[in-house]
């Protein structure tokens, strides 16, 4: 669950950012819209425990970040927050199973091979675990992305412009992919776009028997 | 997975740009250890050869070379000095031990000096297979030479013939064969590389191979000589007078080794000092290029290092990645530079060897090469400062929305 109270972000040098309240329960999915500089990346890092508001206050997943020390906010990221990045961000040094071994390595614990090879498998993309990200293809790199998003079962999985520089039949099946990912560890999705292809793709993933409760906030232009 | 196997992981990744680190970092190391290693080398032999002589005097000519030739024997001697005036000098109060030294013969390569036995107990040089020698025409060969000797199947108790001259072409003096009656053990020292035997010999030798009847050989006898006479003196306030007292009033020229090794080493410290300085640059441009390659790879990974913080990573367990980084590069070129130092070290020891020079070895460990190797690794570390301090600064959210 994600739910926010009075957030204002003020940035060092710049402008200061007032979002309005939302509350989606565990398991929803929160949209968020908006052009570029509208604070949809700022409300990510809030979420993520990145960058702590000036005031007002975040409640994801039943803990506020804000309130974690440094060492500890970042262990808890570690633990419930899955992240999609829009390119996706794999690393050319490593294969793809030492990818997604890189976020056992992040929080200090022993690889879970098991783990890491259902994960991958759950996408479809077990049998790539041995090649290097520059040896896939945009789709097998999006679902192995997802793969490491998913891989530690998140309360919460932010995703960052899924769909940019997708065309309509891919926008819609990573769409797809990320909302049934997000639904097989009961996480609540957050998607920030500024891509009206996403809420109709949503629209057409959630029938109306097993739709979560989905909340648009849109973000004005500053 | 754990940092190192993750830094290993990078350092993989990107071999060239670790090729010319580790290659940069290892040619440093090398040229500060060789320099190391023969400075100390030349230095020991040197201190060695000259321990227990006060004073050496020869024919007019350079000091410096009188000592090298004369000591070290690493250079021809200036001339000869008449056995009389040697004598005169020897009944001098202020001379407690004179041992002439007579070189101008050669075995395959090495020096057959004409002394006495003072001139082994000088070294305190013990004998190792045979015998000292009783009469002249008996050689005992030191360490070296003998082991040469042995190579040619000369053992003690066998005869060889020596060539005229210090170089191995000289005529040979079959008319007058040395017998080789013992072997010195190793002392380390000069000894090691020279053939010795009685003053009497070398007279000999030569008498017989010029003298044309026995009024001849009277002649020669009498204008017997030596090549020099390194002294030992009774009293250390002989350094002041002694020497002036033989370049004023003889033929002759006395050389105090402690002045002319002052000179030498004060000629070739400039040298030194010049590679010094290079081994040092060269070092200073590897830990430019080390903290360089470790500030592209904090850049080029930074979309790694920022997934990784995303991923719940610590800045810490970043820094220690790149740390990781450093380290393994050191390491690598530090092995590397030592093993090159030594090698470099072994290979001038080998073209030494085979002038008959200075010993030098490539086995050899001083303890100033692990404060090379302690100061290396703490200048890595260094190096890995500044792209640690960035890795606690990364902005990750806007790193992450970037390609």
């Amino acid at each position: 669950m994600i739910h926010t109270q009075q957030l204002t972000y003020r940035y060092p040098q710049g402008a200061a950012l007032a979002f309005d309240d939302v509350s989606v329960p565990q398991g929803g999915v929160l949209v968020l819209r908006g052009n570029s500089g509208s604070g949809k990346s700022t409300l990510l890092a809030l979420a993520a425990g990145l960058l702590t508001a000036n005031s007002g206050q975040v409640d994801v997943a039943g803990q506020n970040p804000a309130l974690l020390g440094a060492a500890q906010r970042d262990a808890w990221r570690g633990r419930t927050v899955g992240f999609l990045p829009q390119c996706l961000h794999l690393s050319d040094a490593l294969t793809v199973f030492d990818n997604l071994a890189l976020a056992y390595f992040a929080i200090g614990a022993p690889a879970d091979r098991a783990q890491i090879m259902r994960s991958l498998d759950a996408l479809g993309v077990a049998d790539l675990a041995q090649r290097k990200p520059h040896a896939l293809s945009g789709g097998q790199a999006q679902r192995v992305a997802l793969a490491r998003a998913v891989l530690m079962q998140p309360k919460v999985i932010l995703a960052d412009e899924p769909t940019a520089s997708l065309d309509d039949d891919a926008a819609h099946s990573a769409i797809s992919l990320l909302a049934q990912a997000a639904q097989r560890c009961t996480a609540t999705l957050v998607v920030a776009t500024h891509d009206a292809r996403v809420k109709t793709a949503l629209d057409t993933v959630f029938t109306n028997e097993n739709s979560p409760q989905s909340k648009y906030l849109l973000l004005k232009q500053l | 997975m754990k940092s190192i196997v993750l830094a290993l992981q990078y350092v993989r990744s990107r071999p060239l740009a670790a090729v010319l680190n580790v290659l940069l970092l290892a040619l440093g190391l090398a040229s500060i250890n060789f320099l190391l290693l023969v400075q100390h080398q030349v230095q020991n032999s040197f201190e060695r050869d000259l321990q227990g002589i006060d004073v050496v005097v020869g024919a007019k000519g350079s000091p410096l070379q009188l000592i090298l030739a004369g000591v070290f024997h690493i250079d021809v001697p200036s001339g000869n000095i008449p056995l009389v005036d040697v004598r005169e000098l020897e009944k001098n109060p202020q001379v407690k031990k004179l041992i002439p030294i007579s070189v101008g013969d050669s075995f395959a390569g090495y020096r057959i000096v004409g002394t006495t036995v003072d001139y082994i107990n000088l070294y305190n040089a013990k004998m190792d297979k045979g015998q000292m020698w009783t009469q002249p025409m008996q050689a005992v060969a030191g360490y070296s030479a003998a082991a040469a000797m042995a190579q040619r199947g000369l053992q003690p108790g066998t005869p060889f013939v020596g060539n005229h001259g210090l170089g191995e072409k000289g005529h040979p003096h079959g008319e007058a064969p040395y017998n080789l009656v013992g072997t010195l053990q190793k002392c380390d020292c000069v000894l090691d590389r020279l053939i010795l035997t009685m003053t009497e010999s070398v007279w000999q030798v030569h008498e017989k191979a010029t003298a044309l009847n026995a009024s001849d050989q009277q002649a020669l006898e009498e204008a017997r000589e030596v090549t020099m006479a390194i002294i030992q003196y009774t009293s250390p306030m002989a350094a002041v007078s002694f020497p002036r007292f033989v370049n004023t009033t003889t033929d002759m020229q006395a050389a105090a080794p402690a002045v002319e090794m002052t000179r030498l080493f004060k000629l070739l410290g400039v040298g030194a000092d010049v590679l010094r300085g290079f081994a040092a640059v060269l070092l200073l441009i590897a830990t430019i290029s080390l903290l360089i390659a470790l500030w592209n790879a904090l850049r080029e990974r930074q979309a790694d290092w920022a997934m990784l913080r995303m991923l719940g990573a610590p800045p810490r367990r970043i820094a220690s990645v790149l740390v990781w980084q450093a380290l393994i590069l050191t390491a690598l070129g530090g092995v590397s530079g030592l093993l090159l130092g030594h090698l470099l070290t072994g290979l001038v020891g080998y073209m030494l060897s085979a002038d008959k020079s200075i010993p030098i070895t490539g086995w050899l460990w001083l303890p100033e090469q692990l404060w090379v190797l302690c100061a290396t690794v703490l200048l890595a570390l260094l190096a890995a400062l500044l792209p640690v301090w960035q890795a606690y600064r990364l902005d990750v959210l806007k790193i992450l929305q970037t390609r």
